[in-house]
Formats: structure tokens, C-alpha cells, sequence
């Protein structure tokens, strides 16, 4: 078994971000639309999840859980798991065809995919009945998890915040993709009372550490040192459609695809970040 | 039942331990209690929060276990209907999602306390089965069956406390199968759940009419045993519904829908709770009795008056 290791390759994981990146913007072609503004937002933490903390097994699998809890994230999941060989070329090509078996939303049953989180505020409770059963089991297994921010807007995440930190749940890794961008606007415009939101996790006996979503030593970081004992909370700081300037912070790119034109612009500017 | 349920699964707990119960501030007394001084990780309270409830059960599926959810019926399926529809029935998981306390059991605690449309709920549902047992011994049988299945989840529905014995002379218990309780030719009576009795005691009425009949005990809902209750339909000359439960999406429209299926010849009589919710106070039998579900008023209908 390997990861978990104590340091963690930047370089690398910036390339494989802008691998990544790429990748969405090809499948972006072969479809109407797509959410890939909020992909972009969280793919350094996936990234750093997957390639740097959660440990891996000699056939590919990890004794660790990734659930993908903000489902309308999953494109990036989709490449990482490609990169894996836990989903193939042509799983992904056939993306939202009727040949495929990968759709808008994460669906369980498929390789990889832990969990059907299309809707909104259902992940955390499950990562907390996961991380019980590790608990029980006495596997040493870790969840990993990605909320977005409008998600914490659910009575059901708050539920199940309350239960992960009353059952000291330490064996739970959670991150918020912070991007402040939600349907209908920003969400310190439409909710104030939003923030300051590490407090409100800290209070409810979180674990937690505030840093920025797409530096990827910092989230590693902040993983690798924290106390353990109880969940931790990443509070991560993300724009959303990071890495192509005309999709940032742009409402509009939370569920389109580019046109030819948009795209190869947007392959200009990644190809020029490396 | 309830106790009833909670010795069941205290047994079925100390011999797997995949087996949890997960509730939400409300817990069976007598052998609950050792489940949770003997098995504490095992033991779950989530507190005032259905749906973190449902959602834990779910997750707790998902790595190998074999998770009970347990409140008052209203609160386990009605609060959390949507992690009841997209963690346990979309992902098929074989969850227990106790209601106790269904029907209108809780009588004079209100409407917000009554659990009048379980059945068509959770029974829209694709994946969801439904069992509803008449009397603890069902819930011995059920609760087994529940701890050990691979199929999906579950939906046991429960009565309370006090619930006689009908079942003594019944064929054995089977999944997805009609028992008979008693054995006649004239009138099938078939019902489910607490108000079981109420159809025991109306064979008993017939009976002294010089009438021959059979009571079934129709305790699995979903899938129902459609077989079985076109054969009672075709074998006696009047068949009667009885539930606890709403017109629309239960046993009786369902009966009504197999005979239309088969032609039956048979009279058919249903009674139901009534398609509006119940304002007064009193005990079980008094809301029974304000939607016409009295033993009184069902043999006036049948002509036992």
C-alpha cells in the first residue's frame, strides 16, 4: 500500500490539475452542457484527496473512501478515476449518451463512485454512517468528502455536522468548496448570515483549518498535520471555473459548455500555465 | 410489538455484528437496553434528526452493515422521505426503516402523530418492500427476516404495546406470502397490522352466524402476494378488507384491482380509514371508530348488524 505518505509533489500536482482540466474541456465537446465551473473549483482538492492522502492499494482500490457530496462536482472524479483505470477512455467518451453508464450526476453501482449524490445535503450523513462502520470494524479507513457551499444550506448537512463531531468521528475528512457562488448569485449577496463560516464548524466541535481550495501543499498540509480525535473541516477558499479566466466567477459556467471558439481559448490559456 | 421488535433484534445483534439500530431519540425499552450497554458502537442516537438517521443507515449499508432505523412511523418515513427514496430505495440497500407506532395509534398526540399513508408512500416507491406484521409473533418472524435479508430495504411497520397473540394456529410465517389464520369457506377476511384483531374479532361474529371463515394475515405489503389473494377471492363467496390505512394506495384498492384482474364473482366489502385526517381525541379506538373501523360499525355494514 502506498500514500499517505508525509510529502507531497506540487509540480506533479499541478499537472495533473491542468490534465484534468483538459480532459473536462474535451468531454465538454461531445456534450450540450456540462457543470464544469464546478468541477474546476474542486479539482486541486480532489486531486490532493486522491493522488496525496487517501492511500493506495497494489490493484488501484484504497482502504480509504472518497464521496463525492456536492454531486454536480463529479466530473472531476470522472477524470481522476480515469487516470486510476477505475473508469476507462470509452466510460468517459460516452459520457450522457445512452451507450454510457456516466451521467450529469454521480450514480452508485458505478466503478468508483461511493454513493448517488445528485441531491443536495444526503453525502455527509452517509460519510458519517461510513465512518462508523470503519470505526466498528476497526479498519482504519478514512472518508473523504467534498460539500459545496450552497449545500451547507440543508438542514440535513447540519444534521449530520452535529453527529460527526458528537460521535468524534476523527476518521472524517470534509472539505467545503467555498466558491461563494450559488444559482442565483453570490452567496454573500443572497446570505450574509453565510459567514464567517469556520466558526460555525469550529463551534459545533470541528476540527478546522481555513486555506486556499486550489493550493494543493496547503491542503495537504492542513490534512497531514491536523490533531485527529474529531472530523476536520477544510474551508477552502475556491473560484469557480478556476484556470480558464473567462469562466471565472461567471454564474453562467456552472452548467455549459464551451463553443469551439470558447474552447480553444480556454486550451490556450491552460496550455500556457504550464 | 415494540419490545417485542427490540428482544428480536437484541438476538440478531449478538450473533452478527453488522447488525445497528439507529434512532432518533426515541428507543424500545426492555432488551434495547442491553443492545446499548452491550454493543454501544452499535447503538445509534442521532437524536431529534430523521434524516441524519436515514443517511447514516444508508452509509452504514454501503460499507457491509445491516442497519435498523427506528422512530414513531411518521417521523422514519414521512420527515425523511427523500433520503428514505434516494439512499436506501434508489441505491437498494438493504436498510430497516421501522415505523413504530403507525396507523393512528397515537391517538389523542394528534394528526401530526398519525400514520395513515404509509403504505401507498413507501409502497411507490421501486425497491421498497413492506412488511407489517398483525402480532409479535409476526414481528419475531418479520424482524428475523429483516436482520437477515440481502434484497433492499424494508419498511416494518409496527403497532405499540399490548398487541394480543393471533397467529397461534397460522400456517408459518413466509416473505411475500398470505398466512392464513384461520381456515373457513364462506368469508375471507383480510387485513394487517394492530387492527388485525378487529378482523379476528368479525370472524368470530360470523362465526356465530353459523358462517365458515378465514382470516388472513396480509403482513407483506410490498411485494403482495397477488396469488395468494386471488385465490381467496375465487375460493369463498365474500371477501372483506379491513386496514388501518387511507382509501387510496393500500391493501383494499389493491384487492379491488386483483379481483377486476381476475373476474372474481365474489362480494367484496373494504374498509378503510377515511381520506381525511382526524381531529378528535380519545384512544385507538375512538379515531378507528370516527372513520367507521369499529368492530360496530364493520358488522353493521356486513350485514351482522
Amino acid at each position: 500500500m502506498s500514500g499517505g505518505s508525509n510529502s507531497f509533489d506540487t509540480k506533479l500536482a499541478r499537472e495533473r490539475c491542468l490534465r484534468y482540466r483538459r480532459r473536462i474541456l474535451d468531454i465538454s465537446q461531445q456534450v450540450a452542457a456540462l457543470h464544469i465551473g464546478s468541477a474546476y473549483s474542486c479539482t486541486e482538492i480532489v486531486d490532493c484527496f486522491f493522488n496525496g492522502l487517501m492511500r493506495r492499494n497494489p490493484d488501484g482500490t484504497s482502504p480509504d473512501t472518497f464521496l463525492m457530496s456536492k454531486g454536480h462536482g463529479c466530473m472531476i472524479q470522472y477524470v481522476v478515476l480515469e487516470e486510476r483505470g477505475i473508469l476507462s477512455r470509452a466510460d468517459l467518451d460516452a459520457y450522457c449518451t445512452p451507450e454510457g453508464r456516466l451521467g450529469v450526476h454521480p450514480d452508485y453501482g458505478n466503478p468508483g463512485i461511493e454513493a448517488a449524490t445528485g441531491s443536495l445535503g444526503h453525502g455527509l450523513s452517509m460519510v458519517c454512517g461510513m465512518a462508523l462502520a470503519e470505526r466498528a470494524r476497526k479498519t482504519g479507513g478514512t472518508i473523504y468528502t467534498v460539500l459545496s457551499d450552497g449545500e451547507v444550506q440543508e438542514g440535513s448537512t447540519w444534521e449530520a455536522v452535529l453527529m460527526a463531531s458528537s460521535l468524534r468521528l476523527g476518521n472524517i475528512v470534509a472539505a467545503i468548496d467555498n466558491n461563494n457562488f450559488q444559482s442565483l448569485g453570490r452567496t454573500s449577496d443572497t446570505h450574509p448570515s453565510f459567514y464567517p463560516l469556520a466558526e460555525k464548524f469550529a463551534a459545533f466541535g470541528w476540527e478546522v483549518a481555513e486555506l486556499d481550495g486550489h493550493d494543493s501543499a496547503a491542503i495537504f498540509d492542513a490534512v497531514a498535520s491536523r490533531q485527529g480525535g474529531r472530523p476536520l473541516m477544510l474551508v477552502a477558499k475556491t473560484t469557480k471555473g478556476k484556470g480558464v479566466s473567462y469562466m471565472e466567477n461567471i454564474p453562467i459556467w456552472h452548467y455549459r459548455s464551451p463553443s469551439k471558439d470558447e474552447y480553444h481559448r480556454a486550451i490556450d490559456e491552460l496550455e500556457s500555465a504550464r | 410489538m415494540r419490545n417485542t421488535f427490540a428482544e428480536t433484534l437484541y438476538r440478531e445483534a449478538t450473533e452478527d455484528d453488522r447488525i445497528f439500530i439507529v434512532v432518533a431519540d426515541i428507543s424500545p425499552v426492555g432488551n434495547m437496553a442491553n443492545f446499548r450497554t452491550e454493543y454501544p458502537d452499535r447503538f445509534i442516537n442521532v437524536g431529534v434528526a430523521e434524516q441524519s438517521m436515514i443517511g447514516i443507515c444508508a452509509g452504514l449499508a454501503l460499507k457491509g452493515c445491516q442497519p435498523f432505523a427506528y422512530t414513531i412511523a411518521t417521523f422514519s418515513l414521512y420527515r425523511p422521505f427523500e433520503m428514505v427514496r434516494d439512499d436506501l430505495c434508489y441505491q437498494n440497500l438493504p436498510v430497516t426503516v421501522v415505523g413504530m407506532g403507525a396507523g393512528v395509534i397515537y391517538s389523542d398526540h394528534g394528526g401530526t402523530h398519525h400514520t395513515m399513508e404509509d403504505i401507498a408512500i413507501a409502497g411507490a416507491i421501486p425497491n421498497m418492500q413492506i412488511i407489517a406484521p398483525c402480532d409479535p409473533a409476526e414481528v419475531v418472524e418479520a424482524t428475523r427476516w429483516c436482520a437477515r435479508q440481502k434484497n433492499g430495504p424494508v419498511y416494518l411497520r409496527l403497532g405499540k404495546a399490548g398487541e394480543p397473540i393471533l397467529t397461534k394456529d397460522a400456517e408459518p410465517w413466509q416473505f411475500g406470502k398470505l398466512r392464513r389464520l384461520r381456515r373457513g369457506s364462506d368469508v375471507a377476511i383480510l387485513s394487517y397490522g394492530v387492527i388485525a384483531k378487529t378482523a379476528c374479532d368479525l370472524a368470530d361474529r360470523f362465526a356465530e352466524q353459523g358462517k365458515s371463515v378465514s382470516v388472513f394475515s396480509c403482513h407483506t405489503l410490498k411485494p403482495l402476494d397477488r396469488e395468494g389473494i386471488a385465490a381467496a377471492l375465487r375460493e369463498h363467496e365474500h371477501a372483506i378488507v379491513i386496514e388501518e390505512h387511507v382509501p387510496q394506495g393500500g391493501l383494499a384498492p389493491q384487492t379491488k384491482q386483483i379481483a377486476w384482474d381476475i373476474r372474481a364473482r365474489c362480494r367484496l366489502d373494504t374498509f378503510t380509514l377515511k381520506d381525511e385526517f382526524i381531529h378528535c381525541n380519545g384512544r385507538h379506538g375512538d379515531m378507528l371508530a370516527a372513520h367507521g373501523l369499529s368492530l360496530a360499525a364493520i358488522s353493521e355494514r356486513v350485514g351482522l348488524g
